[in-house]
């Protein structure tokens, strides 16, 4: 039987997660509470090692719980299999990291083809695609370049092509501007701003940086893998 | 197909390194090539060899030679229903280096033994009827230019005729071919006509040094060789009959054991490729570990980053492959210009190929697998935090 109808697209109920060190257990998220609604922008706070990345590794099915339940879009990830959270990914969630995670040996477009490949669609059509994502992003003239031959709000610019190119309902970012400049994170936050506004993705995103988070609907404060408190809308 | 930019850009990550480890595997697949090739012309009398072809030299010795009169007691054997003959006549031309193998045979018996050798009609007709007529091996013919109708002067250098001179004259009336290139390279001879040669000869008339038979079945070949062998017991010349492969074999490992050197040879090639390849791949594949991530990130089933470890390897070694034995492909023909047609003719066989084929699946894999289980073992969020 499936979780009850709700307007969240996330829900994580008493979720904990423990690491196991040698013979010591370390539980990282202690019993959150979550819902998310569709279409939200949340920026998840807190200092390091609060546990935030681990909650958003869970979000984005990266990892799995060591207890309590996690439904994404009326589907429980937490009961799925390696292979099943696969091709959960690859259609539900686009994924933005700090360092952009490009391959640096494929051009920009070839890198935004990549999700593509994971499905039936023809090379000319997963081009097509990579050409839109990119022109979306504002670099459809860099297509041809290598990830070395970009600068850093470029690559993720690409990076964000790249996550949005299956069109997937979620966008986790993980520090997306940790590595910029205040102008080019401010230009990458923007474009996550119209992401969420214009195309109605709900965006999941990890931030040190209180000026970064206040481009969110809703700041989420995470302390001691525990969550503390929820901002109020700017 | 569409993963395959995928794995170029991540074979040919680092440029230097991949072309370094390419050209030894060119390498070691164009000594394959090459040493397979080797090792099939010492091998081709042997693969060549008929099973139901046996040969009777004498008992103690090859260079002993038999009565030609055996002929008639040898085709009443039952289970023989062909019988052939020949003689060494020891030959060179013009110079001690143009030394090849010339046999005195009955035309008739010789041909009919051997179908595998092609002659046209005309010019065997013309080798049975002219007692001094001569055929050459097309290769022979090519490498010293000789023409049908012109007299061929051969020296021996165990055969002198009635006055004692060992030069020879024949008159060449027919060329040897063979549609297989593993036979033609036994066509490298010249063949006399018995007849005039066992009358000119000043030495051993009536003798000749080996016997050919055809048997109905080859399964009876050995039952065959002994009554053979029997029926000269206790005779001043007894023989030794085996079946004709068995021979073949016997007399290339009086050269050395080709097979085992190759063998051994390409062991060692192998195994130096299999350690340089592996730690190369290995290399590779931990340095890209966050990117593996990625793609599991994206997407990518674990089996599908296994695979696609695994067919980065195959595509290495396939390419590798490809190029060495497509470049011993293109040496041969050179060699086989080097040597003047004085070494049986050298070439890549489609069972060379093929083997080149299962041997780069097999280092492939061998050198493949560890590393895509480990990127298959993966951990995404280890990777990502820069956990080896």
């Amino acid at each position: 039987m499936g979780p009850p109808p709700t307007d969240a697209l996330i829900q994580i109920r008493g979720v904990t997660k423990t690491y196991r060190r040698g013979s010591e257990k370390i539980e990282v998220l202690h019993g959150i509470d979550l819902d998310i609604p569709r279409g939200d922008f949340v920026a998840l706070m807190g200092p390091s090692g609060s546990g935030k990345t681990t909650l958003l590794n869970l979000i984005g099915g990266l990892d799995s719980p060591s207890a309590g339940t996690l439904v994404v879009d009326g589907r429980r990830i937490d009961r799925l299999s390696s292979g099943e959270l696969s091709r959960w990914r690859a259609a539900n969630v686009g994924f933005v990291f700090q360092f952009y995670n490009l391959l640096p040996t494929l051009s920009a477009q070839k890198n935004v083809e990549l999700p593509l490949l994971l499905t039936s669609l023809t090379a000319a059509q997963r081009k097509r695609h990579a050409a839109i994502a990119l022109s979306l992003v504002g670099l459809e003239d860099r297509r041809g370049h290598r990830p070395k031959e970009l600068s850093g709000g470029q690559e993720q610019r690409v990076a964000i092509a790249r996550a949005i190119v299956s069109d997937p309902t979620l966008l986790v970012c993980d520090e997306p501007t940790g590595d910029l400049d205040r102008t080019t994170a401010a230009e990458i936050l923007l474009l996550l701003r119209m992401l969420n506004e214009e195309h109605g993705k709900t965006i999941v995103m990890v931030t040190h940086d209180p000026k970064a988070a206040e481009y969110a609907n809703h700041q989420l404060h995470l302390d001691k893998g525990t969550l503390a408190t929820a901002s109020p809308e700017p | 197909m569409k993963y395959l930019p995928l794995l170029w850009a991540g074979l040919f990550r680092k440029k230097t390194r991949t072309l370094l480890t390419l050209a030894s595997i060119v390498i070691a697949f164009l000594l394959f090539g090459l040493l397979q090739a080797v090792q099939a012309a010492f091998e081709a009398g042997a693969d060549a060899a008929d099973a139901k072809r046996l040969l009777t030299i004498s008992r103690y010795s090859f260079i002993e030679l038999l009565p030609i009169a055996h002929l008639k007691q040898i085709e009443r054997v039952p289970g023989v229903v062909g019988v052939s003959y020949a003689e060494w006549f020891g030959a060179k031309y013009q110079n001690e280096s143009n030394a090849f193998p010339v046999f005195a045979v009955d035309p008739e018996r010789y041909l009919a033994m051997y179908p595998e050798f092609t002659i046209a009609p005309a010019q065997r007709e013309a080798f049975a009827r002219t007692r001094t007529g001569a055929v050459a091996g097309v290769r022979l013919v090519e490498r010293f230019g000789w023409k049908i109708g012109q007299t061929l002067p051969i020296s021996s250098e165990i055969h002198p005729k009635t006055d004692g001179d060992l030069n020879w004259q024949f008159d060449l009336v027919g060329v040897l071919d063979a549609e297989d290139p593993a036979v033609r390279g036994n066509t490298d001879i010249v063949l006399i006509n018995v007849a005039y040669f066992d009358e000119a000869r000043q030495n051993n008339r009536g003798k000749t040094g080996w016997y050919v038979e055809r048997v109905a079945d080859s399964s009876q070949a050995k039952a065959i060789s002994a009554a053979i062998d029997e029926r000269f017991a206790n005779s001043p010349d007894e023989t030794r009959t085996q079946p004709e492969k068995e021979f073949a074999v016997g007399f290339a490992k009086q050269i050395g054991d080709i097979g085992a050197l190759v063998t051994r040879i390409l062991i060692a090639v192998f195994f130096t490729i299999l350690i340089l390849t592996g730690n190369t791949l290995a290399q590779s594949i931990r340095e890209r570990i966050p990117e593996l991530a990625i793609l599991k990130t994206l997407g990518f089933s674990d089996g599908k980053v296994t695979a696609l470890v695994v067919a980065e390897a195959v595509l290495m070694l396939v390419l590798g492959g490809a190029i060495g034995m497509a470049a011993a492909t293109a040496l041969l023909p050179v060699v086989n210009g080097g040597t003047g047609g004085r070494f049986p003719p050298l070439f890549v066989g489609a069972e060379t190929w093929m083997w080149a084929l299962v041997l780069a699946l097999f280092v492939a894999l061998a050198v493949g697998l560890p590393p895509a289980w480990r990127a298959r073992r993966l951990r995404i969020v280890d990777a990502l935090a820069g956990h080896r």
